[in-house]
């Protein structure tokens, strides 16, 4: 038998669980279900009629794959199979950049905030804090510590702020230095972008021209 | 029960001995009782500012490890019969003691006394954590640097997740650089810090005259800093003092000076 198992075995109130690993080749996990069921837990198997549960975890099974683990275990004929279920499928946070995360506070000096998808902070970011996400970085507040946007290589991912006065900005991979490579003096709420792999920075007002997206008005 | 108060501020040299010695002697002096406690174990000089070096028996770690009694180890101070300290000990290090033996201190200390003033050491590591076990409030101290305010920043962001409210107070203000421009003003200080402003205090020479001396610069009403200190103190009892104004009150002589453009 492999040396590591991927089939967990649990019993609960309604009968037994069987937690399938979600990592593994699943012909893996098929043998080892055989081989569970025929050899190493018979006395657990045998008797009155039990109620089964398979949880696949994050794993996307398709209805032939979980109609394979239905028949395994119908083979005993003391368990009945009443369902076969993947965890609730989860949006795929790094590519769906609106997936948008609402935080309230400061971020202070040697603090970090951290999200997959967008952000919106209310609130400052201090120097020394950090903020870093796979998508877009709101800032309603001053921006004077560091923001990465689009970590993961969106480069069409903007760095917005009430007040943008950062110790550094990043987006993808591009690395920009206020206020050597820019400086803005406004005081009105600008966001920072990537054009042609360098950075700029503009006016709130003017992020419609990079980002077409028609407006529906409905009556 | 009273209240215990940390006063750190994550940089050295900012005024935390100075500020604990003071505010101490300032709330002895609105006639509060008061037990001053120096975490700063292996680098103590709470004791130094005070005066009290001489008098030193036994000290925190002695009371940790149980060789003394709490109320041994206090040390009795030369001005006010309501003011006591805690001392530090000088040959061990942080490490000696835990958080939880400090908290157990102070939480004894508090039913005692009105206000326990822990002076904390530089930094955020064992001695800060240390310090900030057993405290209710903190006041932060900082210095119109930039450095300065950065580690207060991370300081206050380290008492938020301890959940220890904290308020500001910006040492050694000198009037003529910010207007000048060439210092930080409390206004820029306050904006990213973002805690209450609990006072400014002036630079002031008197302050490293006195603290040569043993003698806390409260005690001497003729020095601004002495006034700024009172005030913080009064404050700290709820109240309502309104800022000191950074310049000096000028005469006549020096505002007709300064209309020539010579003062």
């Amino acid at each position: 038998m492999t040396d590591k198992q991927h089939i967990t075995i649990k019993g609960v109130k309604e009968g037994l669980v069987f937690l399938l690993d979600d990592k593994c080749e699943f012909s893996a996990l098929l043998d080892e279900l055989q081989f569970k069921l025929e050899k190493s837990h018979q006395q657990l198997l045998t008797g009155p009629i039990v109620h089964v549960h398979v949880k696949l975890g994050a794993r996307q099974a398709s209805e032939e794959e979980k109609e394979s683990i239905k028949a395994a275990i119908r083979q005993r004929g003391n368990l009945l199979v009443q369902s076969v279920e993947s965890d609730v499928p989860q949006e795929p946070e790094g590519e769906n950049p609106h997936n948008l995360k609402v935080h309230t506070g400061i971020i202070r000096s040697g603090q970090t905030l951290e999200h997959n998808g967008s952000l919106l902070l209310m609130g400052d970011v201090n120097p020394g804090g950090t903020l870093l996400c796979t998508g877009d970085i709101y800032v309603l507040g001053a921006l004077r510590g560091l923001a990465h946007a689009g970590m993961q290589g969106r480069e069409e991912s903007i760095i917005a702020a009430s007040l943008m006065r950062p110790t550094q900005l990043r987006i993808g991979e591009v690395i920009s230095r206020p206020p050597d490579e820019w400086m803005s003096g406004d005081a009105a709420m600008e966001f920072a972008y990537l054009s042609e792999g360098v950075m700029k920075i503009d006016k709130m007002t003017q992020l419609h021209r990079l980002r077409i997206q028609p407006v529906v008005f409905k009556a | 029960m009273g209240e215990a108060i940390v006063i750190t501020s994550g940089k050295g040299g900012v005024g935390k001995t100075t500020t604990s010695a003071n505010l101490g002697t300032a709330l002895a002096l609105l006639g509060k009782k008061v037990c001053m406690v120096d975490t700063d174990i292996g680098l103590r000089n709470l004791d130094v500012v005070m005066g009290l070096e001489n008098r030193i028996i036994y000290d925190l770690i002695d009371v940790a490890e149980g060789r003394c009694r709490l109320n041994q180890a206090l040390v009795k101070d030369k001005r006010f019969d309501e003011l006591y300290m805690l001392p530090a000990a000088q040959t061990k290090d942080k490490h000696d003691i835990d958080p939880e033996q400090v908290r157990d201190i102070i939480l004894e200390l508090k039913k005692d006394y009105d206000y326990v003033i822990i002076d904390c050491p530089a930094g955020i590591e064992q001695g800060f954590r240390n310090a900030v076990a057993g405290a209710d409030r903190a006041i932060v101290v900082t210095t119109p640097e930039n450095a300065a305010v950065r580690d207060a920043d991370r300081v206050i962001g380290l008492l938020e997740q301890s959940q220890v409210p904290a308020r500001l107070v910006i040492n050694r203000i000198r009037a003529n650089m910010v207007r000048s421009g060439e210092m930080l003003d409390i206004d820029e200080i306050c904006q990213v810090l973002a805690v209450d402003l609990l006072g400014i205090v002036p630079d002031d020479e008197k302050v490293i005259r006195a603290a040569n001396a043993g003698e806390p610069t409260v005690m001497d009403p003729s020095s601004r800093a002495a006034i700024a200190y009172r005030n913080i103190a009064r404050r700290m009892l709820g109240d309502m003092v309104p800022l000191m104004p950074l310049e000096e009150k000028s005469g006549v002589i020096k505002r007709f000076r300064k209309f020539l453009g010579i003062g």
